[in-house]
């Protein structure tokens, strides 16, 4: 039972990370490698702000806007000029900036452990047999992030346009949606939702440049196993990764194997049903 | 203009290509003579480096036969490097087989694990099969420290092997004499590769990473040629990865992270994809830049790795070796 609570609160995490990736593959039909490591660097800019004497819910709204922005920057720098190129320049160019990240990362911050505060740690919560403060409170932001990103890209005029933009560029872009920036601001969510997860785990695995491999995998597990090009699919898939991997961890394979269960899942998923649990099927017309 | 305005084009190519080819022999003998020659004038070190830059380039085309002309990226080259390494030293190590007997065996087991791996691959395009690559590789250092097959790879202590001494009691020091070596072997598979890709197999390739429908329709196998090129592929790095082995005398599961297989993908890419001489070129970048870079911070290398990634995809994407031949094309021309 606790094994699957705590998978829950981890799967929160792979959940959000899932949905970044998926946002950005929707918007733009790419895959961000770079996501986890853009999600480490603004847990370290969280990480300089508290130490620096700014209170936990301050530094965190800070990091999300610094993420933001430094999303959007990407994507009208960097990724623009290369996104029409081939599939190959799209990766080595994601590469790229995965390398640079964690290397400036490494060469600001350095590479020893960080502990990671959590505003949670303290309030005492309860009958809270099986879970920490922390993993609950954890999922309770994951679960209000999800819901407002929901009501954004249901109810809000800026969220519908950038559906709008990502489903059908050319006519978007008839009825007056400036279909660049939408795909800036795409990116900038992504990265302040990735931006949220890193902290939210950052207080669980401590701080590194090399934190977010293993959960950029599970991320892309997630986003496989729900279906690409499907936002809700995506985060059932995350939180399912999230259960999966703690169960068999704990009972089946042992800790030193988890990250093989990723690969098995990532693999299995693209060879058995490539759309996912809930993807469309694609067909390639010849 | 009457058509016999034009010379006739048979004579103009055989006189153009003859000189060209002649040439290109001459030029690869004395590179070949320079580089046997080599380790007799630099220290042991330097020719310890000069073998992993050899190794690195065997490693370097084997990627590039799959990415560069056959458009899989694979982000998981450094799983078959390890897969190499470990066949060579459980070999020497467990089983007392001689040094050389490894690199064949070495070359074969990757063989079967590409093929294997190659397999599903097939189902996989682009984009994805970035993705199961990158899980392969970030997964690798894990596998090869699981406790079930922890006597044969030594777990996270990994195996240290001896350095083969030079036979024939040849008076010169074991480095050098496994420079030679790895020379050797290098000679054999550059002409073998070369073999592979100049000829109909070559063009197949090709066909299939420009136009996958339109070469099924030409009658080329595309599931068959895909499979085996990654098999081939695997081969090749794993022959690399031996080769490495036997020169470092040690493996052990971190030296086969992520950043291995990244750093082949940087090799490529600067390099220059799609072609054998970029493989060479990509091999002396990944070996001794990071030396260089290394005076500034322990991360620096690899800022300047992902630095040099995305500006050769914006200005450069054709690597060292295309802009090379655009250089010696305009000064055939200018002549």
């Amino acid at each position: 039972m606790h094994q699957v609570l705590s998978g829950l609160a981890t799967g929160g995490i792979y959940a959000s990370i899932a949905l970044a990736l998926v946002m950005i593959y929707q918007a733009t039909n790419l895959v961000n490698f770079a996501q986890g490591e853009m999600a480490m660097f603004s847990t370290y800019i969280a990480w300089s702000l508290i130490e620096g004497g700014l209170p936990y819910w301050g530094a965190f709204a800070a990091t999300v806007a610094i993420a933001f922005i430094i999303g959007v920057v990407i994507e009208r720098v960097i990724i623009r000029p290369i996104a029409r190129k081939s599939e190959l320049a799209v990766v080595v160019v994601f590469i790229g900036l995965l390398v640079i990240f964690n290397s400036v990362a490494g060469w600001i911050w350095t590479h020893s452990l960080k502990t990671f505060p959590s505003p949670f740690s303290a309030a005492v919560i309860p009958g809270n047999k099986y879970l920490s403060a922390h993993e609950i409170g954890a999922m309770l932001i994951t679960l209000v992030e999800l819901l407002a990103l929901y009501v954004f890209f249901r109810y809000t005029p800026l969220g519908l346009a950038m559906r709008a933009a990502a489903y059908n560029p050319v006519s978007s872009r008839l009825v007056g949606i400036r279909v660049g920036w939408m795909l800036a601001l795409g990116w900038g969510l992504a990265a302040a939702i990735g931006a949220i997860a890193g902290m939210m785990v950052a207080h669980v695995i401590y701080l590194d440049p090399n934190m977010m491999t293993g959960i950029l995998l599970y991320g892309f597990a997630g986003a496989l196993l729900g279906g690409i090009d499907n936002p809700a699919g995506a985060v059932i898939g995350g939180f399912i990764v999230g259960v999966a991997e703690n169960v068999l961890g704990a009972y089946v394979i042992g800790t030193d194997l988890k990250l093989s269960v990723a690969l098995v899942l990532i693999v299995g998923v693209l060879t058995v049903k490539p759309s996912g649990l809930f993807g469309k099927t694609i067909v390639t017309r010849v | 203009m009457t058509i016999e305005a034009w010379p006739n084009p048979d004579v103009m190519t055989r006189a153009a290509v003859r000189p060209a080819r002649v040439y290109r022999v001459a030029g690869l003998a004395v590179l070949l003579i320079a580089a046997s020659a080599l380790p007799f004038f630099i220290s042991d070190y330097r020719t310890f480096q000069f073998t992993l830059t050899i190794c690195y380039a065997i490693t370097l085309l084997g990627l590039n036969i799959l990415t560069g002309y056959n458009g899989q990226i694979s982000l998981g080259h450094g799983a078959f490097f390890a897969i190499g390494a470990y066949t060579a030293a459980i070999m020497m190590d467990r089983w007392d087989l001689p040094y050389w007997s490894t690199i064949p065996a070495a070359g074969l087991v990757c063989l079967g694990a590409g093929f294997l791996f190659g397999l599903p691959a097939l189902r996989l395009e682009g984009l994805y099969l970035a993705l199961a690559t990158f899980a392969l590789a970030v997964a690798t250092p894990q596998i090869l420290k699981y406790k079930g097959i922890e006597h044969w790879t030594g777990g996270v202590q990994g195996i240290v092997i001896v350095k083969p001494p030079a036979p024939f009691g040849l008076p010169i020091s074991p480095d050098k004499w496994l420079y030679l070596f790895a020379l050797a072997v290098a000679v054999v598979m550059f002409v073998l590769g070369v073999g592979i890709l100049r000829g109909r197999v070559g063009r197949a390739l090709i066909a299939i990473r420009d136009h996958p429908t339109a070469a099924a329709a030409m009658g080329v196998n595309t599931a068959l040629y895909k499979s085996l090129t990654f098999g081939v592929s695997a081969l090749y790095t794993g022959v690399g990865g031996a080769l490495s082995a036997l020169a470092i005398q040690f493996v052990a599961p971190d030296s086969f992270g992520f950043f291995l297989s990244i750093s082949f993908l940087v090799g490529i890419v600067v390099g220059g994809l799609a072609s054998v001489s970029g493989a060479v070129f990509g091999a002396l970048f990944i070996q001794f830049i990071p030396n260089v870079a290394d005076h500034l911070s322990k991360s620096a290398p690899w800022a300047v790795y992902g630095v040099f990634l995305i500006a050769f995809m914006y200005f450069m994407p054709t690597g060292v070796a295309g802009a090379l031949q655009m250089i010696w094309a305009r000064f055939c021309r200018t002549r």
